[in-house]
């Protein structure tokens, strides 16, 4: 049990430390929130940066196009970059961190040789198209049908709160192909051109005021048998590594950034006077200790999928694991920025100040990526082995 | 980075808990929980086995491990709700004849409390005055020692007491500091580090200064830990006050002992949910039961990450992160483990309530929470 790093892995970070600090102070400046398409050119931008110095798909296998790292050099890259500032993976979410290690994982020599090498050098924005208006916790309830035509897919149907779906090349979709037989077992894994006719998407906007996330509309879109990944009717067990992974890794990087946060409200708490309420000053100390175990947690799970052979630079899909992390995880955010407001006071209320939209967007962290309810029930049927049940 | 547990780590910990589960099953848990009172045979059994040595250097008679390892007998300590005052007695060994092998049991006054003091053979720390509690747990007979008093900067300078140096503006006053470093015959020297917003940190003595009587534990263990004691800055106080002065590393351990009640509580709930039928099937099949026990997981495991890492490290503020996870953990675990139980968890017969007893007890062990809240406060603007 340690956590001291290897020799290799302190020279890596060193290496990276340099170069983020050659390259960081000339990187444009960010664009606004509501303005996708900046905002697509910027966090594709900073992609091909990336790539250009080995830093592309850090966390993918090799034979995948990544740098087959180790789980903990890519643990190490989250936290540079979120020290040093970086921008963040921003619309390439879905490419890098899920849709791109799920075709690694179970697509074809093909299908990883045309969609992998695009989403590394900062080409392809891709998309999540697996909720619906009637199916969002309860997943495979999806109704959106797929027909085989020839050497077509012909889907209809519809989509909804799909994150960047205006700025994105791909989709990675879930249909029902089968709409006899049981519920997870009619579902097929699909890639969709966004450019494809037939597709309509209408964006929809959040409580913070941005359009985050549309609907998707699916009249007679064609999309080649070729791009599903996964046997047809197979794609509920392909759906599961995706979600593993979106559960699993996406969100590490961030503590790094919550605990810079902390201490900034700490620093401001001073300057304002409400550092001498303890009330408030003790609240922060817990936090402190909340994000320090977040962190260790963290640290631990990667060092176990290092050592399972799992985790991401192996090819390895990570275990449930992640529903621990994101449960604790996605509340202690929200109490973050809840603490934030109090050292705000009244400017809590003013949009224009720090943290203030962040505050909005943590709301989105209980729910997105499967709601603290759904992860309890993984969590207590997975791991615990409880029953199933309602 | 190996922030896991090794081979050998594992084979400690599996012979921590078979050793345990052979001399300190459930039903022995349940006759001590009536006729309470010190094993003394089991206690040298621990001590041969190096349970109280495990720090200590393998030229002194010890084992030669370190503070991971400890931390994973510590846990298993806590799974099984030994009693005894077993942090005092792991850190008198090497200090205290006899406490290494179990010969000597040792307690200590820890944070205003003191554990077992007619039934140890050794008292470290003062205490006089001491008040005896009619315990709520049935195992753990304590006393309350008199609050330390406060430690003004008058008394300390009157004392010939160096103090950090004053501030002019008052949210950079050191508030607390923690003094350490006492032997069992009172203050004979002390080491207390200071952190604050200001930039005053570091080390200062306190010697011989009278009225700082029970000032709290030694902070070098055999381990060569030393260092801190609690100490936190805040903002606006021109007072020093003089802590406990609670040993971290004895705020660690009972931080692992705390992780066993977490641990075991989480698993005797699962258990009893697969097991129990209401309206015809397992009470685990409903979700509101589900979720009382992924809450106790999530808690666990964080808790886990926490106590772990304060053992690699041994820094103040990762040890203090480490002790209100720990007590989060098990006080909500143990809480949530008797409501899964229903009525059956509020009888003397099932080993819930002792559970929650002795966390309530280990919550109270090493001082105020508060004070944990305040150090990892003033942790943020070091
Ligand atoms: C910011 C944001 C971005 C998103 N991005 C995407 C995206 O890119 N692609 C995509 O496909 N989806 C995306 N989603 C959708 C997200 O995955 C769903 O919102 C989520 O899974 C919940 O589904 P729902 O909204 O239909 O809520 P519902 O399923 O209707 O849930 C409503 C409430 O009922 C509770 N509930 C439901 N079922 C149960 C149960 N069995 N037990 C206990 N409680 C239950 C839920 O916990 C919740 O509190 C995004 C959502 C957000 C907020």
């Amino acid at each position: 049990m340690d956590l001291a790093h290897t020799p290799e892995e302190e020279e890596f970070r060193v290496r990276l430390r340099e170069w983020l600090a050659k390259v960081l102070p000339a990187l444009p400046p960010k664009p606004s929130p509501d303005d996708w398409p900046a905002r697509r050119a910027y966090d594709l931008g900073w992609q091909r940066m990336l790539h250009d110095a080995g830093y592309a798909g850090l966390h993918w296998p090799v034979d995948a196009g990544g740098r087959g790292a180790t789980p903990t050099q890519h643990l190490i890259f989250l936290e540079e970059t979120e020290k040093a500032g970086a921008p963040y993976v921003g619309a390439n979410f879905v490419g890098l961190l899920h849709a791109g290690p799920t075709i690694a994982a179970e697509g074809t020599a093909a299908q990883r040789a045309r969609w992998l090498p695009p989403v590394l050098r900062g080409e392809e924005v891709w998309c999540q198209g697996f909720s619906e208006p009637d199916a969002g916790s309860d997943l495979a309830a999806l109704r959106t049908r797929a027909r085989r035509d020839g050497d077509h897919y012909v889907v209809n149907g519809s989509k909804i709160w799909t994150s960047h779906a205006e700025v994105a090349d791909w989709c990675e979709l879930l249909v029902r192909t089968d709409p006899d037989a049981p519920r997870h077992r009619g579902i097929t894994w699909l890639a969709m051109p966004m450019d494809a006719p037939g597709i309509t998407v209408r964006p929809l906007r959040t409580l913070a005021g941005s359009a985050e996330f549309a609907e998707v509309f699916l009249d007679d879109v064609r999309v080649p048998v070729a791009n599903r990944v996964g046997d047809e009717n197979d794609g509920w067990r392909v759906t599961m590594v995706t979600l593993s992974f979106e559960r699993g890794t996406a969100f590490v990087g961030e503590v790094v950034a919550c605990r810079r946060v902390l201490a900034e409200l700490a620093v401001a708490a001073r300057q304002n006077g409400h550092w001498d309420d303890p009330v408030l000053r003790r609240r922060l100390g817990r936090l402190n200790a909340e994000f320090r175990a977040l962190w260790r947690l963290t640290q631990w799970n990667v060092s176990e999928a290092e050592a399972s052979g799992g985790g991401t630079g192996g090819g390895g899909v990570p275990g449930v694991g992640g529903s621990v992390f994101k449960l604790r995880y996605s509340h202690a955010r929200q109490e973050l920025y809840d603490a934030a407001a109090d050292v705000l006071g009244p400017d809590s209320l003013d949009l224009d100040r720090p943290w203030v939209l962040d505050r909005l967007s943590a709301l989105s962290y209980t729910i997105a990526a499967g709601t603290s309810q759904i992860q309890r029930n993984i969590v207590a049927e997975r791991i615990l082995g409880l029953p199933k049940g309602r | 980075m190996r922030f896991r547990l090794t081979d050998d780590q594992r084979a400690l910990r599996d012979g921590v808990r078979g050793l345990l589960a052979r001399r300190f099953d459930g039903a022995a848990l349940r006759t001590a929980a009536d006729a309470p009172g010190l094993d003394r045979s089991l206690w040298r059994e621990l001590g041969a086995a190096g349970f109280f040595a495990l720090r200590l250097p393998e030229r002194d008679g010890g084992v030669g491990l370190g503070l991971p390892e400890t931390v994973l007998a510590f846990e298993e300590a806590g799974r099984v709700l030994l009693p005894g005052p077993l942090v005092a007695t792991h850190l008198a060994a090497g200090k205290v004849a006899g406490a290494a092998g179990g010969e000597t049991v040792v307690t200590a006054v820890l944070g205003g409390l003191v554990e077992w003091l007619a039934g140890a053979d050794v008292v470290q720390g003062d205490a006089e005055g001491a008040v005896p509690l009619r315990s709520v747990d049935p195992l753990t007979p304590v006393h309350r020692v008199p609050r330390v008093p406060k430690f003004s900067r008058r008394v300390a300078e009157a004392a010939g007491v160096p103090v950090p140096p004053a501030v002019a503006d008052g949210a950079d006053a050191v508030s607390r500091a923690g003094a350490a470093a006492t032997d069992a015959g009172g203050v004979s020297g002390a080491g207390a580090a200071a952190t604050d917003a200001g930039g005053v940190s570091g080390a200062w003595a306190v010697t011989g200064a009278d009225g700082v009587s029970g000032a709290g534990a030694a902070v070098t263990g055999a381990g060569g830990v030393s260092g801190a004691g609690g100490v936190s800055g805040a903002g606006g106080v021109s007072e020093v006050d003089v802590v406990t002065g609670v040993d971290p590393v004895a705020v660690l351990l009972t931080a692992a002992e705390q992780l066993g009640t977490a641990g075991r509580t989480c698993e005797l709930a699962v258990q009893h949910a697969r097991t129990r039928e209401q309206f015809g099937r397992p009470i685990g099949a409903f979700q509101a039961v589900k979720h009382l026990c992924a809450g106790m997981l999530v808690r666990t495991e964080v808790a886990r990450a926490a106590v772990y890492a304060a053992a690699v490290t041994v820094e103040p503020a990762d040890i203090a992160a480490a002790r209100l996870l720990a007590d989060e953990a098990a006080v909500r675990g143990a809480r949530d483990c008797l409501q899964v139980h229903g009525g059956m968890g509020f009888t003397w017969e099932s080993e819930v309530h002792l559970h929650l007893k002795r966390a309530w007890v280990r919550a109270r062990r090493c001082g105020a929470v508060t004070e944990s809240e305040e150090l990892l406060a003033a942790d943020l603007l070091a």
